[in-house]
């Protein structure tokens, strides 16, 4: 399974990518393998204030629903729209196509506290057990 | 408590399942994919490890006469070689569990019971069944289903038996490569397709036959995720989720399977039921809107209460969110426009016929 380097990722299993003052937000190839085929998506709309460890969406497999925690507090300046008639891309591609909303952080300090990959690797592993 | 595991479950390890808890067993819920599983067996045909079901063969001079006090449907309708789908009921006339009856022989038979309520019904059997003798076979028989349009042309390369002149809901007992099987041409996914119960020690080698002889049939190995999609498009209940101990059959519309006529238990309950008619009843219903339906989730009728969704999903074959649920009887008319209540929010449905998909 892959936990790419540039990555930072939650303990809720969504991974973010901090380009200045951006954070692009998706869920992790872990995170989409343990959904299995997922069928759904619902994403806020562009400008909606989210806050760090408070829900911005909801995902749905065959199997499960579950709620998108987002990494760090903002306001939604991007929505990948393709997501919600294609949600399949989600296990296709986590980390690129499947990328699902872009984040303006307002207190990059938040970033700290989000896990490295190999922080995120040893914290699936404790979970799996 | 540690889980049960089929002999199969070495093969489910082999084929990379992804495997899961369910009713105190470890199966497989899906190898490839749920969705991709699902399609194979409308498509061609699937493969799937049903030996967590419980297997009861009960017997007796006088075992006819006893189960037909024990379960709702007419045993005196089947004869060796017949299979009945039918219902264990308490006296208020709820569900204790439903499953298929194999006559075997004048004296033998073999009821088919959910993994969940196996414990339960060898001890209502026991207690309720007094005359009978009864075998729990779950651990010596295993059991698996192929299913799908394709089955009979798969099994068809290792059975020298005519399998097309094998009705719906008939069984024999049949020579497959070797193994001294009971083939039923029965299933839970709305397609044709047949449930092989064999001895434990021959079924490994029984599952590699059949995946080899569906190489290039489009024949997969298939979980209990997709066993659960086709269920639902096939509009069947799923006991713990359509059916429990406090809904009766009539409240399910499975009328068919329950013969007023004879006497059992929970025949009162059921005859008062019929009288004054049904309060709730079981409906299938599409989203008109794009919202998942989950099992618990309200369903309203002009603004009231009106009832509870007990299984959803997004239908692979149709493309849209179908399910069903227990409804105010008052409400249960097909084409009539319901919410449901999803994650606090009102998502228009209609009612519509089951099964969702028609052969």
């Amino acid at each position: 399974m892959d936990f790419p380097e540039e990555l930072r990722y939650t303990r809720e299993h969504e991974w973010a990518l901090v380009e200045g003052n951006t954070v692009t937000v998706g869920i992790t190839d872990y995170a989409q393998d343990s959904l299995g085929d997922i069928v759904y998506l619902e994403l806020p709309e562009e400008g909606t204030e989210v806050e760090s460890h408070e829900p911005f969406g909801v995902i749905e497999s065959v199997k499960a629903v579950s709620d998108l925690y987002a990494p760090v507090t903002g306001r939604v300046i991007e929505v990948n729209k393709d997501l919600v008639d294609q949600p399949e891309i989600i296990n296709e591609d986590p980390y690129g196509e499947g990328w699902m909303i872009k984040i303006e952080m307002d207190d990059p300090s938040e970033l700290d506290e989000l896990l490295t990959a190999e922080e995120y690797r040893r914290f699936i592993e404790e979970e799996k057990v | 408590m540690s889980l049960r595991k089929t002999p199969l479950y070495k093969m489910h390890r082999e084929l990379g399942a992804k495997m899961i808890p369910f009713a105190g067993w470890e199966m497989p819920l899906q190898y490839t994919g749920i969705i991709d599983e699902h399609m194979a067996v409308r498509k061609d045909a699937g493969l799937f490890d049903v030996s967590h079901m419980g297997r009861i063969e009960v017997s007796g001079d006088r075992a006819s006469e006893i189960l037909n006090l024990l379960t709702t449907n007419d045993v005196k309708r089947l004869y060796p070689g017949r299979v009945q789908y039918t219902l264990l009921c308490n006296e208020r006339g709820g569900v204790v569990d439903d499953l298929t009856l194999y006559m075997l022989d004048e004296r033998r038979f073999l009821l088919c019971v959910n993994a969940v309520n196996t414990e339960r019904v060898l001890r209502w059997m026991e207690e309720k069944g007094k005359g009978l003798s009864i075998a729990d076979r779950s651990e010596t028989l295993a059991q698996i289903a192929i299913q799908g349009p394709r089955s009979e042309g798969i099994l068809r390369k290792i059975c020298k038996e005519d399998l097309s002149s094998l009705p719906y809901y008939h069984f024999k007992e049949v020579e497959m490569d070797g193994h001294q099987v009971l083939l039923s041409r029965t299933g839970y996914t709305g397609e044709d397709g047949f449930e092989i119960y064999i001895p434990s020690r021959g079924v490994e080698d029984m599952w590699r036959r059949l995946l080899d002889a569906g190489l290039g049939e489009g024949l997969k190995p298939c979980g209990l995720g997709s066993r659960d999609t086709l269920r639902i498009e096939a509009g069947y209940c799923l006991y713990g989720h359509e059916l429990d101990d406090s809904t009766t059959p009539l409240e399910a519309c499975l009328d068919r399977f329950v013969c007023l006529e004879k006497d059992f238990i929970g025949r009162e309950a059921l005859l008062r039921q019929r009288e004054e008619g049904v309060k709730r009843k079981l409906i299938g219903f599409r989203m008109l809107e794009r919202a998942i339906p989950r099992q618990g989730y309200p369903i309203m009728v002009e603004g009231r209460k009106a009832g509870k969704v007990t299984s959803g999903l997004l239908s692979p074959v149709l493309g849209f969110p179908i399910g069903m649920g227990y409804i105010l009887s008052e409400y249960a008319v097909t084409g009539r426009e319901i919410d449901i209540v999803v994650r606090g929010k009102k998502r228009r449905a209609a009612i519509v016929e089951r099964p969702f998909l028609r052969r």
